[in-house]
């Protein structure tokens, strides 16, 4: 019927519908309170799983279709109200989700479904629908009542996250057999037997992680129409704008002088907006990130025996597909983090006279052209002189250094800095607090904390909108403009001379205020083509000192003078030449020449890896 | 009529036996760059030069909207230097390497002609010790009584140019 190409598509068209709705029925169930029957909710939830099973059966995908009949009876009955909605009802469901995202997978992938985990769970959904949440009736064999009576006692969210149970080959074939003739769809009925012969010639089926997560196959964005219109309807003015103008071109005399200026002036302000419609477009809500969390701290929480209460705050806050992609793998390790560190248990905490519950709070809001993420949680908060300890231990710090707290907070940040000494399952998954750092940096952006022993955390992540467009001060070195990302910039001083001490191996320090800081010409880094420029102190005068963080230090490069402030659109020197490093990349400027941006991270570390830190000369 | 006529013509020039090559000139000798492969001839405008590369590499100019890297062929094959005159042009390419395609301005001391040559007149380079390495040459031809050096343009850029790492980085 279809080429397989064609297949592809559809493919890829039925895993993104599915993917979202599975999203749909996840967030439903989260919110379903045990014994409180929200009929919206379930029609939600019922709603999404009936598309998914409508679509693998069109798709030809039954084995989903077959499985989502399943998950949808349950939830008929607990819309119907002739089920009550439990604790396990909505434990087996969020598994039942969990097992169609797998199954997506699978499909995603083109490999052979888990079978014998899709067959344990039907089995005890379908003891579940039998005998309404007892162990299942009279017809079931030993095996199949052992199995689902002991997990209605395990703790869930524990099950959750184990491999599933090898079900009994005899058993359950069988058992969805009876119920394929008592109530199933004829057509489905035919897939019905699929899955069972698969599992008898392949019992040994690898189980896969429940917990996968859903791939996001292609990179299509779903736009909203009203985004695309008014985008549209800003072509429509940019094209009358221009046909304003364009009249000019016929004939011009001194008298249409303002009609030009006025053009023009509306040229400008149609180009802007055109352009921030156009990024709109990239634009999704956080919430794609932060729902999530939902179920992760629901999960943990509970593994953990510790009572968290999620706050999500800001969640429709817009940012760029791109930075949004990026984001979640570090977001996902601080609230690792703040649940396995932060939040106590609760006896800690009511030994601490805290409520039992913690509070984990995820908020996003819009400051500045940056979208700022915050991550706090009201839990024991950093152990400042842990980490210091800890720090002079690994030989991050000197004994005798005085650091402020917020500096000691950020040595966490380093590599190899890993909390060695409370390691569990979960903050032990090779992404360190470096890496998560790194992560932000690379997207441009940075992380602050705030911590106070036994009163809570707060991680502060600051990212711009996009990564197609920087905040750059421009900086001018000889007949040069370079742009220097304002997120780097601490400050910007005139130098004085006075305050430039030479030490070994020709580097420089500059005093500031108390703070001892390595200096560099940015004509000595772009020394390919000044290399006769050496730094010299007699020529410092009147210059620019650009004081920039990166990696929590701070340096200063010597500029000769500082230009404007302004956006910059990020063009890849790879595109047509290749990575140089120490550059981010290029921009063209207002009048058409082209101006680099620097890459700070990178120019911090070739310039300065070598020259003596602040650290070894406050100690010396 | 007319313009069958004219669609006939340029069939005859692009058969697969003939290309076309735009020549130019570096240090009085003629080189040839497959016509399909270049993108405009552009004027002299200001280069924003890169830190930290190799002193051919005059830097980056602004080309529609793209950031394009120029290169000074004198300075890459290591020929006296003459300064820039009103015949030096850049010659904008479109190469392909393995990742894709790169647009490339050629800095050359001026523009020459555009030939057609049929491939079967183009001789294999004999080793000899031109301006230009042999393993970026494609062949000789012989038009109008002059020899005519005939580029490997894709190799020439990718490897010969855009691939080479500054000699010395200055610490």
């Amino acid at each position: 019927m279809f080429d397989e190409e064609g297949m592809d598509e559809i493919r890829q068209i039925f895993l993104e519908e599915s993917t979202e709705g599975l999203d749909v029925m996840e967030s439903g169930l989260l919110a379903l309170e045990p014994g409180a029957a929200d009929m919206e909710t379930i029609n939600d939830i019922f709603r999404a799983a009936h598309s998914i099973k409508g679509g693998g059966g069109t798709f030809g995908f039954l084995e989903v279709s077959d499985f989502t009949h399943w998950v949808e009876t349950i939830l008929d009955e607990m819309r119907s109200g002739e089920r009550d909605v439990t604790e396990h009802g909505i434990t087996l469901l969020l598994e039942s989700v969990d097992c169609l995202r797998g199954m997506m997978d699978t499909i995603n992938a083109k490999s052979d479904y888990d079978t014998p985990r899709i067959s344990a769970l039907q089995a005890r959904i379908q003891a579940l629908l039998d005998g309404s949440d007892q162990p299942p009736a009279a017809e079931s064999v030993d095996t199949s009542e052992a199995e689902s009576s002991a997990l209605v006692s395990e703790e869930p969210a524990v099950e959750t996250l184990m491999e599933p149970e090898q079900p009994t080959d005899d058993l359950l074939p069988e058992s969805a057999e009876q119920e394929v003739t008592a109530d199933v769809p004829p057509e489905v009925k035919e897939a019905k037997l699929e899955p069972k012969t698969e599992q008898k010639e392949a019992p040994t089926t690898e189980s896969k992680s429940p917990k996968a997560a859903p791939e996001s196959g292609g990179s299509s964005i779903r736009v909203n129409v009203e985004k695309v219109d008014s985008l549209l309807n800003l072509v429509g003015e940019l094209v009358i704008t221009q046909s304003m103008l364009g009249r000019f071109k016929k004939e011009f005399n001194v008298n249409d002088l303002s009609d030009l200026r006025d053009g023009l002036a509306q040229l400008e302000s149609n180009t802007r907006e055109l352009q921030e419609s156009a990024m709109q477009i990239r634009m999704l809500p956080i919430k794609v990130a932060f729902s999530r969390f939902t179920r992760l701290v629901r999960d943990l929480s509970r593994s953990l025996g510790k009572k968290v209460k999620l706050e999500l705050l800001g969640e429709q806050t817009e940012l760029d597909k791109t930075v949004l992609e990026k984001i979640g793998d570090p977001l996902v390790h601080l609230v690792r983090n703040s649940l396995d560190h932060g939040i106590e248990t609760v006896e800690k905490r009511i030994a601490a006279g805290k409520s039992e519950e913690g509070l984990l709070r995820l908020s996003a809001f819009h400051e500045a052209g940056h979208i700022v993420i915050e991550i706090s949680d009201d839990g024991a908060g950093l152990n400042r002189d842990r980490i210091l300890a800890k720090a002079i231990d690994r030989g991050l710090v000197s004994e005798d250094e005085q650091l402020t707290d917020d500096a000691i907070h950020m040595l966490i940040f380093n590599a190899g800095f890993s909390t060695a000494d409370q390691v569990s399952d979960l903050s032990g998954r090779g992404v360190g607090m470096d890496v998560v750092r790194r992560n932000i940096q690379d997207l441009g952006g940075r992380i602050d904390i705030e911590s106070e022993l036994g009163v809570g955390s707060k991680f502060t992540i600051r990212l711009p909108l996009t990564l197609a467009i920087l905040d750059g001060q421009l900086v001018r070195v000889g007949k040069e403009i370079y742009i220097v990302p304002l997120l780097s910039i601490v400050e910007s001083v005139f130098i004085n001379p006075e305050r430039v001490n030479v030490v070994a191996n020709n580097s420089m320090l500059y005093r500031l205020r108390e703070e001892f800081l390595p200096i560099t010409d940015l004509r000595a880094i772009c020394g390919g083509y000044h290399k006769d420029m050496t730094l010299n102190v007699d020529e410092l005068n009147d210059k620019l000192l650009v004081v920039i963080e990166t990696a929590g230090k701070r340096y200063g490069i010597v500029v000769d003078d500082l230009e404007d402030q302004q956006q910059v659109v990020i063009k890849g020197l790879e595109n047509n030449y290749k990575h140089v490093h120490g550059l981010a990349g290029a921009t063209i400027l207002g009048d058409g020449s082209v101006a680099l941006i620097l890459d700070i991270p990178g120019l911090a570390q070739r310039c300065f890896s070598d020259a003596v830190t602040t650290d070894q000369v406050a100690s010396a | 009529m007319n313009q069958v006529q004219t669609e006939y013509e340029s069939e005859l020039d692009l058969s697969p036996d003939v290309l076309q090559f735009l020549t130019f000139i570096l240090n009085g000798e003629e080189y040839g760059v497959d016509i399909l492969k270049v993108q405009g001839i552009q004027g002299w405008t200001k280069v924003t030069p890169i830190p930290n590369t190799p002193d051919f590499m005059l830097g980056v100019i602004n080309l529609r909207g793209a950031v394009v890297p120029i290169v000074d062929l004198r300075k890459r094959f290591q020929l006296e230097e003459v300064g820039y005159g009103p015949t030096t042009v850049v010659i904008v390419v479109k190469v392909r390497d393995d990742d894709g395609e790169r647009v490339v301005g050629l800095v050359v001391d001026a523009v020459s002609e555009v030939y057609n040559v049929n491939s079967r007149e183009i001789k294999p380079s004999p080793n000899f010790s031109g301006s230009i390495s042999t393993e970026y040459i494609r062949g000789l031809s012989m038009i109008e009584n002059k020899m005519v050096i005939l580029l490997e343009i894709d190799s020439l850029v990718n490897a010969g140019v855009l691939d080479l790492v500054p000699n010395e980085l200055v610490s």
